[in-house]
Parts: C-alpha cells; structure tokens; sequence
C-alpha cells in the first residue's frame, strides 16, 4: 500500500509538522515503502492474540497522595523560550 | 407549554477531586496560586518525566463510580488522548478511552415540589484523567500574546458522562443538583464552579414532530462555557428555541453536518458557534506506556460500597421514615447537606420531636446562616444549645414567636437558652398569675366575652394578643385556654 | 599496560589500594580525549573541570580514609539524552541545543551518589533515532577502527569513547539495540538489561515501553559493577519494578555449569555476512569446549521483528516528541519571521481565504519543530502519527501489538528450553559512513537481532567475539529470559576469560 502526497500533508498538520515541497516528495516515497515493509505483518493471523503495550505487565503502581513541594517558579521558566516572569507566552491562541 | 418538540440532553460533567497533590506529580492543588508556582517538570512535561498516578485519586474515582450504581471494570488502563494546546504541555492528556475504569449506572432524580417527574438517568461512563492548565487571552482576540499558567495542569478530574436522557432544562439542573449533592455527601470534591471544579458540558438536539407526524431530530450541538446551573438552565432553554428556528430555516437532520459546538455566553444570554479551523480532531488514543495498568477484584469494589455510607437518597428515606418528616421537609434538609442533615438528627434525637426541629432548622437556622453567610459547621450554636431552647418551647416555657427572640439573643452574646431567657426576664409564669391576668382580661372586654359565648371561638385570640401586651412572656395557648374556662363558668 | 587500557574493575581496584589517583587517571582521559575526539567525535562536551574537581573531591576523601561509592573516582561518560540537573541535555537535537533540565536522570543521580567523575556527554543519533550516530544534529562519530565506518548507533559515541580508550565505562540506552549494536561493531561489551530493571526517570523518552539504560564496558566484569549501581527500583517509574538487585559484581566471576545455550535457527538465514556466522559459529564451539550444551531452538516470530517494531516505536515517539512544541522549552521560531510569511500567505491567497492559512499558534507549532528536529526523527514523528490516525490504528498499532506478544511468547517458549540464547548482535561489520543514508528502510533492517529483546522486553548483550578480515569488529549477542542479567554477564565473562578479543584496542592514527 502506498501513501498519497495529500495523505502525507495531512499527516503533518496532525504530527505539527511543515515540509518543504522536496521534503514532501521525499517523504511520501520513504513512507510508502516503510508501510509497504510493515504490511508484512498481515500475512499473521492474531485474532485471539492479547495486545502486549507494556514490555512488563505490572499493575496497581501508585503513590500516595503527599505533597513534594513545587519547583521555583524562575527556575521552571527558565527553560521557555519566552514568558513574562510569571506566564508562558505563545502567539495569539484565537486569532 | 406545548411545544411541537422534545429536547434531549446528555451532561458531561468534570469534577475536581479532593486530592492534596495533583494526578501525577506531587505539586499542591490548591486554587488561587500565582500563576506558574505550582508546578515541576512532571507536571510540566519536562523531557524524560514519568507520572506515578495518585492512589488517592483513583479510590476517590471508585467510591463515586459505585455511589452512581456503575459497573466497575476489573481491568482498566490508562491512554494518552493527542492534540497540541499551550495549556497541555506533554501534546497529550493522560485520560482513558477503551476500557473506562466504570461504565453504565446511574442516578435518580426527582424534584418534592412536583417541578419534574422522577426519573433514572443513565450514567455511560466515568473516567479519571488529568485537567489542562490555564490559558489567558487578550480581551481583543488575536492582539496580544496567550499567557499559559499551568498551575492547574495534573489536576486530577473525573468525567461523568450522562445517557441524553433529560428532557427538559429544569431535569438537567435536577441532575446537576442532585450530581453535586451526591458528590458532596461523598466527600470526594468540594464542587466549586466558581473555580473551576466542577464543570458542565452539554449535549443538546430536539426531536420534532413536523405536522405529518413523523419524528425528525436536528443536529447534536455541545454547549460549554457554562459557569453555574442556572447558566444551564438558561443555556439549554435558548439552545432549543435556536435548534428550532434553524431546523425551520435549513430543515438540517442529525448526521447531515458534522457536530457544532457553542458556547455559553451569559451576558448577552445566548450560544454562539465556536470557531476552529484546525483539521478535525484525530486524538489518536494509544495506551499509555508509562502507567501500569489497574486491575480492581470485586471484593475491593465491595469494600468501598459498604464504606459509601448514607448518600442522599438514602438520608431522605430515612428522615421521612425515622422522624416522620414529610418528603418535601426531608428534602430541603438533604439537600443543604451532610453537616446539615447531621446536625438535623442530633437535634431531633435530643428533643425527641423531628417536625420541631425540622421547622427550626429550615426557618431560624437556615435564615440566619444565610444571613451571616455561614455553612451549618460555622453556626455558633451546637446541637444541645438549640435543644435546649426547644425544650423551653416544646414544655410551654416560652412561645415560638418569643423563642425565635432568645435564639438571636443567644446568638448575639453566646448565651445558653437559659441565659438569654434570663437576661430578657423571660420566666415562666404559674399558673395563678395567668388566671389573675386572664379575670381582669375577661372583666374588661364584655365585648369579646359575648362573642365568644356566640360560639365565635377565634374571638379568644384577642384575649391571647392583649395578654402579651400585658406580659410578653404568657404562653398563648394557655392564656386562651384559661379564658376559655373562665368564660364557660359565666 | 597504560592506565587508560585497564578495566573499570582493575582501574577501582588500583585507586582503592592508593596506587592511583582519580586525577592521574582523569587526566589520562581527558589527554586521550584531547589526542584523537578531533577525530572519533565521541563526545558532545566534556567538562574537564568538573571531572578534575570531582576526582580532587574522590581523592581528597581516600585520603582521609573517608568512605567513597562503588565508582569512586572512576571517570565514566554518559550519553546525552539522560539529564543532568543544570547541565545541558541536547539528545543531539537542534530542539533542545540550550536545554538544562532542572533535575537529574535517576541514572544519574546514581552515578553521584556511587562518586564517579562524569567526563562528558556523548553523541548519539537524534533522541537515539537511528543506528550509526549519523542522525546526530551536530556531529559525526566515527568508528575507531576505520575512521571512515559508523560506530553504529545510537549509543555511538558511548562505544566509540570506550573503544578509543577515552573512558573506561560508559551508559547508554537501548531502545531497538541502541547500546549492543554499537558495542558489537566498536567491539566492547554492551548490555541492555530487562525492561523495568533500571529506571528510566530523566532518560528522555524515545518508545517508552521500549527504552531502557544500561553499561557500555570493555569487560562483561565492568558492565556487571555498572548494572549493579544503576539497577533498582525507582518509585520516580511506575514502570520500573521492585525486585532485589543481586551482587553482579560478585557473582559475573562464576561460571555457569551445564550451561544450556540455544542457537536460533531462524538467525543463520540468508543475509548474515560470512565471517560474521564464522564467528558467530566459532564463539559458540568455544562454550562448547566450556562445557556448554548447544541446542537448537527456534523464534518463529523474529522476521515480523522488525516491521512490529517500526510501527511501535515510532508511534510512541510521535506521542513523546510532541512535547517539543515551542512553548514550555526548547527551540522556538523566530516570531517575526514566522508573522512576515502568515502575513504573505494571507495576502496572496486574498480576501475571504485567508482561513486557510494556519493560525499564528498552529504556524508556530509547525516552523518550530520543522526547525529543531532533523529528517529522521521527522520520518518517525510521521511514519508513528500515521500509524495511530483514525482509520489505521487497528491494521498498524494494534496489529503490531498482537505480533509483540508472539515474540514474547516465542522467546518464553525458546528460553524454556535452553538458558542463553546466541547469536550475531548485527548481519555485517560497521558500514561506511553515508552509505545507507539515502536509504531509511535499509538502516531499518540493520536493527533485525535487536528489535526483538526490546519488543519482548528481555535482557541481552553484546560483546566482541573476533575479526573480520578488514579488521572490523564481530559481535555475539547472548539473551536471557527476564530479570536474568545475572546468567547474561556470567556467561560473558565465561567468554572473555577464555579469549582475549575484548582485550584487542583499534590503532588510533
Ligand atoms: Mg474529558
Ligand atoms: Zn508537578
């Protein structure tokens, strides 16, 4: 199976992504052939097969409900690439 | 009201639960922080960050999936539910999709004033995930920088999602009412909309039946941004007559266009469509990789159901039943609460009369926690001091209308029952004093005598009033009695 | 021998009995360093300073007869995707390139806590994207043994270090083979332990159900004293499990008896290198002449191994690399660019259009992380967001899901039966630099003896067992059943004390 240059598009809206025009050409046959490799999967029949998403099947892993105190406000800011003191800022959300 | 429609509606409802420290992270949950000064790189998504779910949090998240009669899954795991947003700094939220940790209760809902019928509304599921944080933008869209506190973000909520089984506004507020009062009398949030933690969602369509008689339904549109339940109220009310004038313009049914969510703005008293121009959304849900999986046997579930306690429901059966209250007195006593309710049976099991202490509670104590802006805890006198005063009423010792004087009294000094009387000479009179008062009554009002003689019974209240005068500290019913005999005996 | 050629177990013994100090010892590093890195590329940064003041505090306290941890003094490199508080952490990314994390790995906090110098951070491929360190966004690290070859990836730099003799321990991490695919064509001793046998708090997630730290050694004796330090439960990882760590250090001296090693029929097919089977084929007679028993066995699953594998991991990578978003850290567009080209577009799209422009969040969203990934993580970010859109999960995610579990349940039914199984670690020696570039699918199927540990999540290791005849490194992998790291650094060490091909050092121009 092989992806359209428009699903690849859309795809880097979902994943926040711009590409190029190259870039798109480029990845649209790269993926194509990825998910051509991976299509081999199907020849396995898993229908009464147990998903496994965890590679150790642990559970009921909790902590309990205690304070840890909270990073200094400067020093969390710090990392953003800008903020006022107090928020992070980012471009207009509605606009 | 005949409407050529019925309006469905389903809530959504997220709940705050009363956790010390967030969902993931051990950063404080309290509101009203300054911006930013509750937070640490777990609950900010710091790259190589791990959450640890708080135990707390998920045992809150039970004891109110059983309270709502829901199936509790042996099996439930955690997702990650995709989308960008300044306010959900990992690009996902951690939630569950699949496998909710409860599915399929639900909640009775009834009004004792007759305003709606009882009913049973469905609960679909309830889930536990974490709150975004705060994004704060400019009064004029568009022309300033969002500014992101993430304070709230990792808060951890619980969605309720409700079948579209509500068919009226004022059914959707009963729900509502009855929601939080459940979830007070549970003590798993304190339900504050005003910050935020308990919020409403709604989805809202009409079924009309055109003229010849076949049922259509228009679109499904969700309303969000509403701050209270009467903003409920008033939303679904206009939704409808909206869904309605639309569906006359453009005839759209539901499935001819994608769902349109609206928002709630209150001021001007009307939805608007919100606008979003981004792709559809495609959360891409996959299980969370990072959280173990959590598996609850059904002896636990058990365990939690017989530690649930009296919820509300329950607590008005038994006041009706235990102090012979009627439906609607033991709902306006639930209703206030569970400190309430149980200040309530202190006070009727020390005086031994529930309809005495009902109407004090619901009149005098009532009024004046409202007055004073107090919560039945605050109220400064405890159950045996008010029992006390409605001794001295229930033996005579004073009237009611003089007793509602010494609770304010009581109240303005801190002064036992006794005390206040004292101070405001209140003593009871005996009986030979009364008989005094009530001859020379009975001596000088002819008048009145011969109305009563003429079978005119009420004539006596006149005796009851001028006693007072004479004395404010009589017992009405006394007073009347005596002149009653004494006018027999002429 | 140099003092830059013995082992971590020999260097700690020496600075233990006095013989050494931790500055000599530093200092040889850091001139090693200095001779041939200009070269190699193996470290990102190093922090010469730091490490001389550490190894002055390790000493200072020797010689005070005060206490020191299990490291102390012993000069060891980390890779640099596991944060360091207040140190830059890049994971070789333009996205994070000014990135000081406010807390520290557990790893690292561990390496700390047991007082070892931490020399410097090394190059990798782009957050471990990759399998010869050429997805680094800042430089190239070439492979000690031919300048012109991959040391393999993605803990490139981390066996390249240790190849070079420019530190004697190192960590990295291993998500699809990043730490013994590397160590087997650098020819040191790699091991990946079992998933949940070290935390991964503060290793910045690739795949998390996939990812784990482990030791890059010249010794399975070193990589035992590292696992031992780095290994435990973390109440940080609900992931990590809570299970005692045995004295590895101790017991990797002992000998396995009657040792039951399976080889892998499905590992011998077409496509393995001559010498590399040869030497494959040599290592496992010499555990014969140990008294090993050899059985065959087979994973019938392997071959799906890959194909599963690129559809797990890069789904979850989509899923951790949004967080690269521009807002909270990391590399952010520049505004006014970013206004000047919505404000172009809109106009040349004209009035009642300009809808379909992005919004400025959405663009900013977009150029940032555009700008701060490189191809590969990019491809990943794709290939795993595709896998999980609507529409596709079943088919991809959930498929891949299902054929994880067979492997597991292959590896449960092969390790039943024998207790190691062996096997090549990669098909060929390291490749010429650039030479699968042009080629994703072909670097993919580069990870085919990898993957399969990481889907199951088992323990394994890589360790040099010869030559090929262009000098190049060969590497045997051993895997175990979970939680059998254990059986893994005995039987290694059984090895390295019959031969001498861990001890062999590539000669550095
Ligand atoms: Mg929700
Ligand atoms: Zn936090």
């Amino acid at each position: 199976m092989s992806l359209s240059r428009d699903q690849v598009q859309k795809v880097s809206l979902l994943a926040r992504l711009r590409l190029s025009e190259a870039e798109l050409e480029t990845m649209t046959a790269q993926l194509g052939q990825i998910v051509g490799y991976v299509e081999l999967l199907s020849e396995l029949s898993t229908d009464d097969v147990e998903p496994m998403a965890h590679a150790v099947e642990l559970s009921n892993v909790f902590r309990d409900d205690e304070p840890r105190g909270s990073f200094d406000r400067r020093e969390m800011l710090s990392q953003a690439p800008r903020t006022d003191g107090e928020f992070y800022l980012v471009p207009p959300v509605l606009d | 009201m005949s409407t050529p429609y019925e309006i469905v509606i389903g809530l959504e409802v997220h709940v705050q639960l009363r956790t010390q420290t967030k969902l993931f992270c051990g950063c404080s949950t309290l509101f009203g922080a300054p911006p930013n000064t509750q937070t640490c790189p777990i609950c900010t998504g710091m790259p190589g960050t791990l959450p640890v779910m708080n135990r707390l949090a998920f045992e809150l998240a039970l004891r109110t999936a059983v309270a709502l009669h829901c199936e509790v899954a042996e099996f439930t795991k955690w997702d990650r539910k995709q989308y960008y947003y300044p306010d959900l700094p990992k690009g996902y939220q951690i939630s569950q999709f699949d496998l909710p940790f409860s599915a399929d209760g639900y909640l009775r809902i009834s009004d004792a004033k007759g305003r709606i019928e009882p009913k049973k509304v469905g609960i679909i599921r309830a889930h536990l995930e974490e709150d975004a944080g705060k994004s704060v933008h400019d009064e004029q869209a568009g022309q300033a920088d969002s500014r992101i506190d993430l304070n709230r973000a990792g808060t951890p909520l619980l969605e309720i999602v409700s079948m579209p089984d509500m068919r009226s506004p004022a059914e959707a507020k009963a729900y509502l009412a009855e929601l939080k009062l459940l979830l007070t009398y549970l003590d798993v949030s304190d339900c504050n909309m005003q910050e935020g933690s308990l919020r409403v969602d709604a989805n809202v369509n009409l079924h009309i039946t055109t003229e010849s008689g076949k049922v259509v339904a228009t679109p499904i549109v969700e309303i969000k941004n509403m701050n209270s339940f009467r903003s409920v109220e008033r939303a679904l009310a206009y939704e409808a007559e909206r869904q309605y004038e639309a569906w006359r313009e453009t005839g759209q049914e539901l499935g001819e266009v994608p769902k349109q969510t609206r928002g709630w703005d209150d001021a001007a008293n009307v939805t608007r469509a919100q606008r979003h121009k981004e792709e559809s959304s495609d959360y891409r849900y996959f299980p969370d990789p990072d959280l173990a999986p959590v598996q609850v046997d059904p002896e636990t579930v058990e365990r939690v159901r017989s530690a649930l306690g009296e919820l509300p429901a329950d607590w008005r059966h038994r006041l009706e039943v235990t102090y012979t209250l009627t439906p609607y007195d033991s709902d306006v006593l639930v209703n206030q609460g569970r400190r309430f309710v149980d200040y309530f049976v202190q006070l009727a099991e020390l005086t031994g009369d529930g309809k005495l202490a009902s109407n004090w509670m619901q009149q005098d104590v009532l009024r004046e926690m409202n007055e004073r802006g107090i919560d039945i805890v605050q109220f400064p006198i405890p159950p045996d001091g008010l029992a006390e005063l409605l001794e001295k009423v229930k033996c005579g010792a004073v009237d009611t209308t003089r007793g509602r004087e010494v609770l304010l009294t009581m109240l303005e000094t801190g002064k036992t029952a006794s005390e206040a009387m004292e101070s405001m000479g209140i003593h009871a009179l005996d009986d030979s004093t009364l008989i005094e008062l009530c001859r020379e009554l009975v001596a000088a009002n002819p008048k009145l005598v011969a109305d009563v003689k003429s079978g005119k019974l009420q004539a006596a209240g006149a005796f009851v009033g001028q006693a007072k005068k004479k004395n404010p500290n009589v017992n009405p019913a006394r007073v009347r009695e005596i002149c009653l005999e004494l006018i027999q005996q002429m | 021998m140099s003092l830059i050629e013995l082992s971590a177990t020999q260097l700690l013994a020496e600075l233990e009995a006095r013989r050494i100090t931790s500055v000599e010892l530093t200092q040889a590093c850091l001139a090693q360093i200095e001779r041939h890195d200009g070269r190699v590329g193996a470290f990102l940064r190093v922090d010469a300073q730091g490490a001389l003041q550490q190894a002055e505090r390790i000493d200072q306290r020797r010689r005070n007869g005060e206490p020191v941890g299990r490291l102390g003094g012993l000069p060891v490199a980390v890779k640099d995707l596991l944060c360091s508080r207040g140190e830059l952490t890049t994971c070789a990314s333009r996205m994070l390139e000014n990135f000081r994390p406010p807390y520290d790995a557990t790893v690292v906090a561990r390496l700390k806590a047991a007082d070892a110098v931490l020399l410097g951070r090394t190059n990798m491929d782009e957050f471990a994207m990759g399998g010869s360190t050429e997805n680094s966004a800042f430089q190239k690290t070439r492979n000690p043994w031919d300048l012109e070859r991959i040391p393999g990836g993605s803990s490139g730099g981390a066996a390249a270090c240790l190849a070079a003799s420019m530190v004697p321990l190192s960590i990295g991490t291993d998500t699809g083979g990043s730490i013994r695919q590397p160590a087997a064509l650098c020819g040191v001793t790699g091991l990946k332990p079992t998933y949940g046998r070290v935390s991964r708090y503060g290793l910045v997630a690739f795949a998390s159900s996939l990812d784990q730290v482990g030791p890059l050694a010249r010794t399975a004796e070193d990589a035992a004293l590292a696992l031992e330090v780095l290994a435990g439960h973390d109440p940080l990882d609900s992931t990590s499990v809570d299970r005692p760590v045995p004295n590895y250090h101790q017991t990797v001296r002992r000998p396995l008896e009657g040792l039951r090693l399976g080889l892998v029929r499905e590992h011998f097919g077409p496509g393995l290198d001559g010498e590399v089977e040869q030497a494959v084929r040599e290592a496992v007679r010499v555990y014969e002449s140990l008294g090993a028993k050899v059985k065959q066995v087979s994973l019938p699953h392997s071959k799906y191994g890959v194909a599963a594998y690129y559809i797990i991991a890069p789904s979850e990578a989509s899923s951790n690399l949004a967080r690269y978003d521009g807002v909270h850290y990391g590399h952010r567009t520049d505004e006014r660019a970013l206004a000047d080209e919505l404000a172009a577009e809109r106009q040349a799209l004209g009035p009642g259009r300009e809808d379909e422009v992005d919004s400025a969040l959405v663009r900013m969203y977009r150029r940032s992380r555009s700008e701060g990934f490189g191809p590969e993580v990019k491809r990943r970010i794709m290939l795993g967001t595709y896998a999980l859109s609507a529409g596709y999960y079943d088919a991809y995610y959930l498929k891949a899901l299902k054929v994880r579990r067979l492997i597991r349940q292959d590896f449960d039914r092969a390790l039943a039966e024998v207790d190691v199984i062996a096997g090549p670690v990669t098909a060929a020696p390291a490749f010429k630099i650039g030479e699968k570039s042009d080629d994703p699918l072909a670097m993919y199927l580069v990870d085919l003896y990898t993957v399969s540990a990481n889907l199951a999540g088992i323990g394994g290791i890589a360790l040099v067992c010869g030559y090929s005849s262009g000098g190049l490194p060969i590497g045997l992998q051993l895997q175990a059943a979970p939680f059998e790291e254990e059986r893994l650094l005995r039987a290694a060490h059984m090895f390295q004390q019959a031969t001498d091909w861990h001890l062999r050092r590539p000669k550095l121009p």
